[in-house]
């Protein structure tokens, strides 16, 4: 297990808000100045307990996550995550839980020799007003050189931002409405 | 089944398309026995809302009979009537649970949510028949309609209550119940209605039956006029008088106490390079004209109350803050929370409190809504309401 990076910040506003990224303080396991920060912090009206548990069997994040295609898992700590990649391809990694505390914090990173160095962390908080659960996300990852970097880039690195809110959005709504919304008339025509 | 679809720019068409299907397990399929065209449709018919997409069902004022609901829906039943709010809300989050369902923050889907995001700091709920800004759910100028968290929208009419009389429980009349809700109106208070459009006429009905001393409508169409008189409201013409003086004279030269904005960006219309682009290039210039609204406040006494139920999108120019400020005015505004208005509204109907039926001008078929479009927006005076009835021959 990773221990974890000291949190320093001046003001009251979550790390993943700043203006310089700095994914070893956010307490991620990724020591680049050139990787990827994103961070996002929705409150979910249903109980930490059940937030924790549904995102801790991994096996359920490809419902919520568009361009995750599987999850196997391996063991209690390791899984292999199919991604979608540049051009119709496939990615493909072990990811390893660096840190479990249940009911409140869930982080992981990729084994060595991923395509894409990754890792991950989401925080569950009861909410100090009575609003339910204060989740918060915090992904880098720090895209790979060459022609898939680029390759990569483009999909990936266009919007990352919109793509995390997105996910942890559908997240929300799964968790709190028990189906994910969707204008399609016909179930074939389903996202 | 038989459908309303836009097709760009004042086109629009009924096309026979795919009968919708139950989707996810809250969802219900409802055949539509009667449907409206709203005020703001014809934002969307003369292409003033971005987001919209060819093809796209049009109608958010719809009610008729449950035929199919999902394996989660524990709520209704088929066979039974009932009206849907323009609104779609999921009941569960932090919005809905304190009853501002227009607020919910899931019924929009994710992948939907960026540009409302961005052009409003938070993400918009969703509503049929709209721009894909609220979701681009299909809408009820058709056949079927399929309902989303439908065990907490639709409310249930009970049976021999025509519907004539509650179709309007689905967006204008508690549209117009909110706005003069939103007045906070006291005895003695007298209530200004700017447009006497279904939304203001509702927002007469409401501020009389809310207590209001007085009423005053403001419009220029002499029918609309009339019906705003006959609901009980004295009645200035725009075009005869200036209206803020006519105001002040007619309160003593005190203003009214409270002033309600049906007008909107419709009257005067959005700047055609709308708010998508300005999302886009991320230059928020003016969009909505607002010459209505700076009459409001320039009319409304000090200390008093401005509530806004006109639909505005954008950015306005030369919005009088000063005006609002020296005199200490309230304003509130929104789409409306119509799931929580609708069963208290529904109970007034019944108790024959209100009639919604004086408003509706013509009754069509739904084979023929091009037709209504047209002459909904092209004569403003004799059609205040077009209602369509699909035939359901097919089936």
């Amino acid at each position: 297990m990773t221990e974890r990076t000291s949190r320093t910040l001046d003001a009251d506003a979550p790390l993943s808000s700043a203006r310089k990224p700095d994914p070893a303080a956010a307490g991620l396991d990724i020591a680049d100045d050139d990787a990827e920060l994103v961070g996002r912090t929705v409150t979910i009206n249903r109980p930490r307990q059940e937030l924790y548990d549904f995102w801790r069997d991994f096996r359920h994040l490809p419902t919520f996550m568009e361009n995750i295609e599987d999850v196997i898992i391996l063991d209690d700590n390791r899984s292999h995550w199919i991604v979608q990649g540049p051009a119709g391809s496939e990615l493909e990694w072990d990811s390893i839980v660096t840190e479990d505390v249940p009911g409140e914090v869930i982080a992981w990173r990729s084994a060595e020799g991923a395509t894409v160095e990754n890792s991950g962390r989401v925080e569950f908080r009861d909410s100090p007003n009575g609003r339910g659960t204060i989740v918060s996300v915090t992904i880098a990852y720090k895209p790979p050189g060459g022609k898939l970097g680029k390759a990569f880039a483009k999909v990936f690195r266009r919007e990352p931002t919109i793509q995390a809110r997105q996910e942890l959005r559908r997240f929300k709504q799964l968790m709190e409405t028990g189906e994910l919304p969707t204008a399609a008339m016909l179930p074939q025509d389903m996202p | 089944m038989r459908a309303l679809t836009w097709q760009g720019k004042q086109n629009v068409r009924v096309d026979t398309v795919p009968d919708p299907q139950i989707v996810n397990p809250r969802d219900a399929i409802i055949r539509v026995t009667s449907t409206a065209i709203c005020g703001s449709d014809l934002h969307l018919y003369d292409h003033y809302i971005p987001g919209m997409k060819d093809g796209d069902i049009l109608g958010h004022e719809f009610m008729g009979e449950v035929v199919e609901v999902g394996s989660r829906n524990h709520k209704l039943k088929a066979g039974q009537r009932v009206v849907v709010p323009f609104v779609i809300a999921c009941g569960n989050c932090f919005f809905c649970r304190k009853q501002q369902f227009a607020a919910c923050d899931n019924s929009n889907p994710a992948e939907k949510t960026d540009a409302s995001e961005l052009a409003y700091g938070y993400p918009m709920a969703a509503a049929f028949g709209y721009s894909h800004l609220t979701g681009g759910y299909s809408g009820g100028q058709a056949e079927y309609v399929r309902v989303p968290y439908a065990d907490v929208g639709p409310l249930v009419i009970p049976e021999g209550v025509d519907d004539d009389k509650v179709l309007f429980l689905s967006d204008i009349l508690p549209t117009g119940w909110m706005a003069a809700v939103n007045c906070d109106i006291e005895p003695g208070d007298v209530v200004a209605v700017w447009g006497c459009g279904p939304v203001g006429l509702f927002a007469v009905q409401s501020a009389l039956l809310l207590g209001a001393h007085r009423v005053i409508a403001i419009d220029h169409h002499p029918r609309r006029l009339a019906l705003a008189r006959q609901l009980g409201a004295e009645i200035v013409d725009f075009e005869q008088v200036r209206v803020r003086e006519a105001l002040a004279e007619m309160t003593g030269g005190i203003g009214p106490d409270a002033c309600i904005d049906a007008v909107g960006m419709e009257s005067h219309g959005m700047s055609p390079d709308n708010l998508l682009d300005h999302v886009k290039v991320k230059t928020f210039l003016a969009t909505d004209r607002i010459h209505a609204l700076r009459q409001v406040i320039l009319s409304t006494r000090k200390g008093g109350r401005v509530s806004i139920p006109g639909v505005y999108g954008g950015m306005a120019d030369k919005f009088p803050i000063g005006a609002l400020m020296e005199k200490g005015l309230q304003i509130r505004s929104g789409q409306t929370h119509v799931q929580k208005f609708m069963p208290e509204l529904l109970e007034m109907i019944l108790d024959d409190k209100i009639d919604t039926t004086f408003l509706i001008s013509q009754r069509l078929d739904l084979e023929d809504a091009a037709m209504g479009y047209k002459n909904f927006k092209e004569h403003q005076n004799e059609y205040t309401k077009v209602v369509l009835k699909p035939r359901h021959t097919r089936h």
